[in-house]
């Protein structure tokens, strides 16, 4: 049974252990729901205040914030085993159950649980982003629809491999340290705009550090046909995603590190 | 060929001294003092297929450490190990998929799903072929008598049920090894025979190797055949549990309360071990004087208000042992 | 002695804000998160300052400055339950809080008073610092926060500050509170998270809402979180508008005060119905 098919059996199994209590999971999403949807009325807002951004309509920024929220939902859907990997895992030694089983640790920790209540803020993403590609006059071929999947794709790749490097901290200190939150939220707050509209040095960082505008921005530029306002030349548009599952496999790489470090140094 | 061969194993922890106020905090960000435990001194061992094992020792001793590095979650400082031809730590998934291992007080059970579920769960992460699965679960599900249990989400299980659960649930994939780490702790008497009836013939029907990690005596004595006594990071003992019993059964203890001060008491045959005004523990060998002999000289002797007569604990016969082997710490 | 019935609430107060005070980690933590989702805000707020049209009755430079206000002070918005109250109704240990010889809403509005300044001392000073002075002499100073324009306009803005103190924590008692119902305080928080940080104008500052918008918006109760001191503070609101947005800050609250009250006696009551 591969991995593809035991992440299912995680899956099933904790729905099925999150149902026993529907009316909080409700209650929750619908709260997620609200609590993401605020930000975009806000960007509703300003736009009718200011009529513009730099050349960008509220339709196309929309695409960006439906995609970047969309990318960053389903990663905190499955991420939940690395958020809570310190005081769960590490602390109460319940890692070492892990390592007796004969599958990879991230994996396992995939299948930790997968939190249906961040369906909220996938709700809401899609929701913009359909309401997007309504209003927007694009041609929606093949092309188009196989970047945008893509780009969400390689965003997932990419928020997960944020939360993988923070947990991975948790090999090494006792200490939670809530950085990642900064950058995952922070990420998604950032991406919710076009990066153009940044400086350069925060444009440079989030195409070659922590590839926030590969997932986002430049395959959007993609999709909406134009040329970048930044110079990045077309195959780069869509080629831009697979920074997120490269800075995803750096993640595990460095996940592996830690875990060689807790299998040296005991807990 | 032995399915276990550890070879001067040891391993040293180094932990970070903590320095003491504002200022010990402040050197601490440049300079940290660093102090080494050796939890493992060159142990060596092996063990044949089928065998049941018990590796006893007070807390501190090494046994988890070595459980551990058997199971391949921990890697050595140094020494070879090898299981069923495998180095633990080095092939930890091929290795790993075939032990099985239970912590007691602690479950590998999910918490909020129905037993079943867990087992489910358990045969997909070990790719058991369902064709294989369903004869090994029901006979252990008979073995243990869980088959009422099955549904019952794990949280509502005593402790006693989860054992069994867990036993099983760690021999679904039908490891070769079982390692157990202290599998009776907290359990009533009822619930420790019947356990260890189902270790014993999980080892003798099955001829799964045992390897189990404990305190108590009782669980030794009834189940195992030869037994580890790990002492200070080092095998003090390893031999067959006859020979321990010969030991133990060398030495008991009389605690006795006089009814009023007595003076000096010379008994034939013991050794005082300590003494205040009312109460002296005697130590004496039952082979050589008999408890009722010396309980009849006392009682003629003196009035006795109480007396008791007990075994020497597992930490004096592992501190004897220690001594006895004139291993000092430096 | 004059000072005898403010002596327990003292105490309780000192207690803890000192305990606040101490979670050193998590602050500078805090402050490192607030500071790059306050630069994020501003720069996409100058984005649309300088590409767009419309007409704006709030300069960019004051937007930026409410923006890092509104950072500075993020600890005193009342968006989520006093986890120690949480931690009350879990053990059930919340019966014994009408053991103590003091008024309980009084009590838990003290409490709350002591919770939210507490979280916020640490956060703000740095931010505050960090984001007038230091960027000033790094050669940000277009992205820096502003000083008041006048004595008058700080006069009032502390003033103002202290109003929303009160406000905030009459918010936070009535949540404590509601918890008492609910058991749970997930529920709650999730909501009026979303509510608090649009309404205050933590999302965009409220004037840049539409103009139809403005009149309910800037008399709502959660105006006066963060809204009114801060346009105070730059002068937007100034003189008899300054007083006049004061004045409304303080009738939330003592409405607020007053329900939170009438309801504190409920509530008790059915803590001792439920066992406590």
């Amino acid at each position: 049974m591969n991995g593809l098919c035991l992440y299912g059996c995680y899956a099933a199994a904790s729905i099925k252990s999150q149902m026993q209590y529907p009316a909080s999971f409700v209650l929750l999403s619908i709260g997620q729901f609200l609590s993401t949807i605020v930000e975009f009325i806000g960007i509703w807002a300003l736009f009718g205040r200011f009529q513009g951004l730099g050349g960008w309509t509220l339709s196309q920024v929309a695409l960006f914030y439906g995609t970047v929220n969309i990318s960053f939902a389903l990663a905190d859907m499955i991420s939940r085993g690395f958020d809570v990997f310190g005081p769960v895992f590490v602390k109460t030694g319940e890692f070492d159950r892990l390592l007796l089983r004969p599958r990879s640790t991230p994996l396992q920790l995939l299948g930790h649980e997968l939190r249906l209540t961040r369906m909220g803020r996938l709700l809401q993403g899609a929701l913009v982003l359909g309401t997007a590609v309504g209003l927007l006059d694009l041609s929606w071929g093949l092309r188009e629809v196989a970047l945008l999947l893509f780009a969400i794709a390689g965003g997932v790749a990419f928020f997960l491999g944020l939360v993988i490097l923070q947990a991975t901290l948790a090999f090494w200190t006792v200490e939670s340290l809530e950085v990642a939150n900064t950058l995952t939220y922070g990420g998604v707050a950032a991406a919710q705009y076009p990066i153009e509209i940044y400086s350069e040095w925060l444009r440079k960082f989030f195409t070659f550090v922590a590839p926030l505008a590969c997932v986002a921005y430049f395959p959007i530029v993609g999709i909406l046909g134009l040329n970048d306002p930044l110079g990045a030349p077309q195959w780069f548009l869509s080629a831009s995603p697979l920074s997120g599952f490269l800075f995803l496999g750096a993640a595990l790489l460095i996940w592996r590190l830690g875990e060689r470090h807790y299998t040296s140094t005991g807990s | 060929m032995p399915q276990i061969a550890v070879q001067d194993l040891s391993k040293t922890y180094r932990v970070a001294e903590r320095q003491r106020g504002l200022m010990g905090a402040a050197r601490g960000l440049f300079s940290r003092a660093h102090r080494d435990i050796e939890a493992l001194k060159c142990v060596s061992f092996s063990l044949e297929e089928g065998e049941l094992v018990g590796v006893i020792g007070p807390n501190g001793a090494g046994k988890s450490t070595l459980l551990k590095i058997l199971c391949g979650i921990l890697e050595p400082s140094s020494g070879h190990c090898e299981v069923d031809g495998l180095v633990p730590w080095n092939e930890r998934i091929l290795h790993v998929a075939r032990i099985g291992v239970v912590f007691g007080q602690r479950t590998q059970l999910w918490w909020d799903l129905p037993v079943i579920d867990s087992f489910e769960l358990l045969r997909a992460i070990y790719r058991v072929p369902e064709a294989k699965f369903r004869p090994t679960a029901e006979a252990l599900i008979n073995l243990l008598k869980i088959d009422q249990l099955l549904h019952q989400p794990v949280r509502q299980l005593s402790l006693g049920q989860r054992m069994r659960c867990d036993i099983v649930a760690a021999m679904l994939h039908s490891p070769s090894i079982l390692f157990l780490d202290e599998p009776t702790i907290g359990l009533d008497a009822n619930s420790k025979l019947a356990l260890r009836e189902f270790i014993k013939s999980l080892n003798r029907d099955r001829g799964v190797t045992v390897i189990l990690a404990t305190h108590d005596m009782h669980d030794i004595e009834a189940l195992a055949e030869r037994v580890l006594i790990v002492g200070n990071g080092r095998i003090l003992r390893d031999g067959p549990i006859a020979e321990m019993r010969a030991q133990t059964s060398g030495e008991r203890r009389l605690v006795v309360d006089f009814s009023e001060d007595v003076g000096e008491v010379v008994m034939e045959g013991t050794t005082i071990l300590r003494r205040t005004a009312r109460r002296i523990e005697f130590a004496f060998d039952p082979r050589v004087t008999a408890a009722h002999t010396l309980i009849g000289r006392l009682t003629a002797a003196h009035g006795i208000e109480d007396l008791s007569i007990e075994e020497p604990t597992i930490e004096e016969l592992i501190a004897t042992f220690y001594t006895s082997h004139d291993a000092v710490e430096a | 002695m004059i000072c005898n019935p403010v002596r327990p609430y003292l105490a309780i107060f000192t207690a803890r804000f000192l305990m606040m005070v101490q979670y050193r980690a998590a602050a500078l933590a805090g402050i490192a998160t607030q500071f790059w989702f306050g630069a994020i805000m501003v720069m996409a707020l100058s984005a649309f300052y300088m590409g767009g049209r419309g007409s704006v009755s709030m300069t960019r430079a004051e937007a930026i400055t409410y923006i890092w206000l509104g950072q500075a002070f993020l600890g005193l918005l009342p968006w989520n339950v006093d986890p120690e109250i949480v931690l009350l109704m879990r053990t059930g240990n919340v019966a014994y809080e009408r053991v103590r010889p003091i008024n309980t809403y009084f009590y838990w509005l003290v409490r709350a008073m002591a919770w939210r300044t507490g979280a916020t001392l640490l956060r703000s000073i740095p931010l505050l610092i960090v984001t007038s002075v230091l960027f000033e002499f790094i050669g940000l100073g277009d992205w820096s926060l502003r000083p008041p324009p006048s004595l008058e306009a700080l006069a009032l803005f502390v003033l103002s500050m202290v109003a929303v103190v009160f406000l905030s924590s009459a918010i936070t008692t009535l949540l404590n509170i509601s918890v008492v119902w609910t058991i749970s305080d997930q529920g709650i928080n999730i909501f009026t998270n979303s509510l608090v940080i649009i309404l205050s104008g933590m999302v965009i500052p409220l004037p840049l809402f539409p103009d139809w918008a403005h009149p309910v918006l800037f008399v709502q109760p959660l105006a006066g979180l963060v809204d009114i001191p801060y346009r105070i503070y730059f002068a937007n609101l100034s003189g008899a508008k300054a007083l006049g947005s004061i004045a409304l800050q303080i009738f939330w609250t003592a409405a607020l005060i007053v329900l939170g009250h009438l309801l504190m006696a409920r509530t008790m009551r059915r803590v001792q119905i439920q066992g406590g």
